[in-house]
């Protein structure tokens, strides 16, 4: 679990041009730059916004990297429910302190 | 010259970004009232505006999180979102890094406040500048509360974040306005975006408004989480405009929840003109 890495890797991609770049050309080489176990790296190549939300992802940085996805709003939100029903309650971050369902 | 005006008022992607699929009723009322906000705060001849805002890990991450930090650029640039995706497009607005670097450094005397020279606006900055200061013609110095990244500053610590932006703001030849902005109950960019509790909301705001600073500061960040979901974090943003206008009290001029705007929509501004009678203790 490295949380801290797999948020940085968002947080960089929204605001560096670069990062974008290496995005588009070779992600792979791009995600090798973090420190992130293998399920980590799954869930952003696939990508899976479901687990990327299980494992903490602070939805402030989640929503934008599933809008370069090209998840519209409403399936944003489907993919975070799905993924709570797929993998079970958040694990870590903010979202785990508020119960096991983690949403109404 | 005392502060000439102040106020609060939501933020929200949604605000600009999903306008269409709101209800237009509600939509335009809102609006209008951002649109008063904004003839209020030009007529009382505002020259900068400090933004008291919430940001979402646009400049500011954890590896390095200021609890307060003001900006001191000669200008930002935003949105650091899709600009489509939020529906405003890329613009920059101006700063005046001699006002900011005045205000800091009163700022200083009494709050440890970071200082940046470079800073990208996200919705939570962009979008009330949208309606503020449309022509973004207008200098401004946008202040961060760190409301997303926990630990986070106490309530208390945000009031008196307000009180020493007030001095500092009054000590300066410049006209200048404070306007934060933040949600109050929301839960945003979770499942769960579009719960608003309108009740938890109004209670927040007669304690605003009142500028009762006891009970705004009472909440702790577990009732806060438990009640009015992570977003409720933003209400530092709100408390430190009541420390900003301590002794005064304000006007509601729109209270809304709009849930695919994913906030309790807000616009409250507070009477500047009233005496100061604890700020001058």
């Amino acid at each position: 679990m490295s949380l801290y890495y797999l948020q940085k890797v968002m947080f960089e991609l929204n605001r560096d041009a670069h990062v974008r770049q290496r995005y588009d050309t070779d992600f792979d080489d791009l995600l090798s730059d973090y420190d992130l176990t293998g399920e980590e790296v799954g869930a952003l190549t696939e990508p899976d916004i479901g687990l990327l939300y299980v494992l903490g992802v602070n939805g402030q940085l989640l929503m934008h990297y599933a809008a370069l996805a090209g998840l519209e709003w409403e399936e944003y939100k489907q993919a975070m429910r799905d993924g709570i029903e797929k993998h079970g309650p958040v694990r870590a971050g903010l979202y785990a302190m508020v119960g096991d369902k983690n949403y109404v | 010259m005392p502060l000439v005006f102040a106020g609060a008022c939501s933020h929200a992607p949604g605000i600009t970004g999903r306008a269409d699929r709101a209800d237009p009723k509600a939509r335009d009322e809102f609006y209008a009232a951002f649109e008063r906000m904004r003839v209020a705060m030009m007529d009382a001849g505002t020259e900068a505006l400090v933004v008291v805002g919430a940001e979402h890990f646009a400049n500011f991450f954890m590896n390095n999180m200021p609890a307060y930090c003001v900006g001191m650029g000669d200008y930002y640039e935003g949105p650091i979102e899709d600009p489509e995706w939020l529906g405003i497009q890329p613009v920059r607005a101006p700063g005046n890094p001699d006002l900011s670097r005045r205000v800091i450094k009163s700022l200083l005397g009494d709050i440890d406040v970071a200082y940046a020279e470079e800073w990208k606006f996200d919705h939570g900055i962009i979008v009330p500048l949208n309606f503020l200061t449309p022509d973004y013609d207008l200098d401004i110095i946008p202040v961060n509360i760190n409301c997303q990244g926990p630990p986070l500053t106490p309530l208390h610590r945000a009031y008196e974040f307000g009180r020493a932006l007030r001095r500092a703001c009054d000590a300066q030849p410049e006209k200048i306005a404070v306007v934060g902005t933040g949600g109050i109950s929301h839960w945003p960019a979770t499942p769960d975006s579009g719960k608003i509790d309108e009740a938890w909301d109004r209670d927040f705001l007669d304690k605003f408004l009142a500028n009762r600073r006891d009970d705004l500061v009472a909440y702790t960040d577990e009732e806060t989480l438990r009640d009015g979901g992570q977003g409720g974090f933003e209400i530092r943003t709100f408390v430190a405009v009541a420390g900003a206008t301590e002794g005064a009290t304000g006007e509601l001029w729109y209270y809304e929840p709009i849930p695919i705007f994913a906030v309790g929509c807000t616009v409250a501004v507070m009477d500047v003109k009233q005496p100061m009678a604890k700020a001058a203790e």
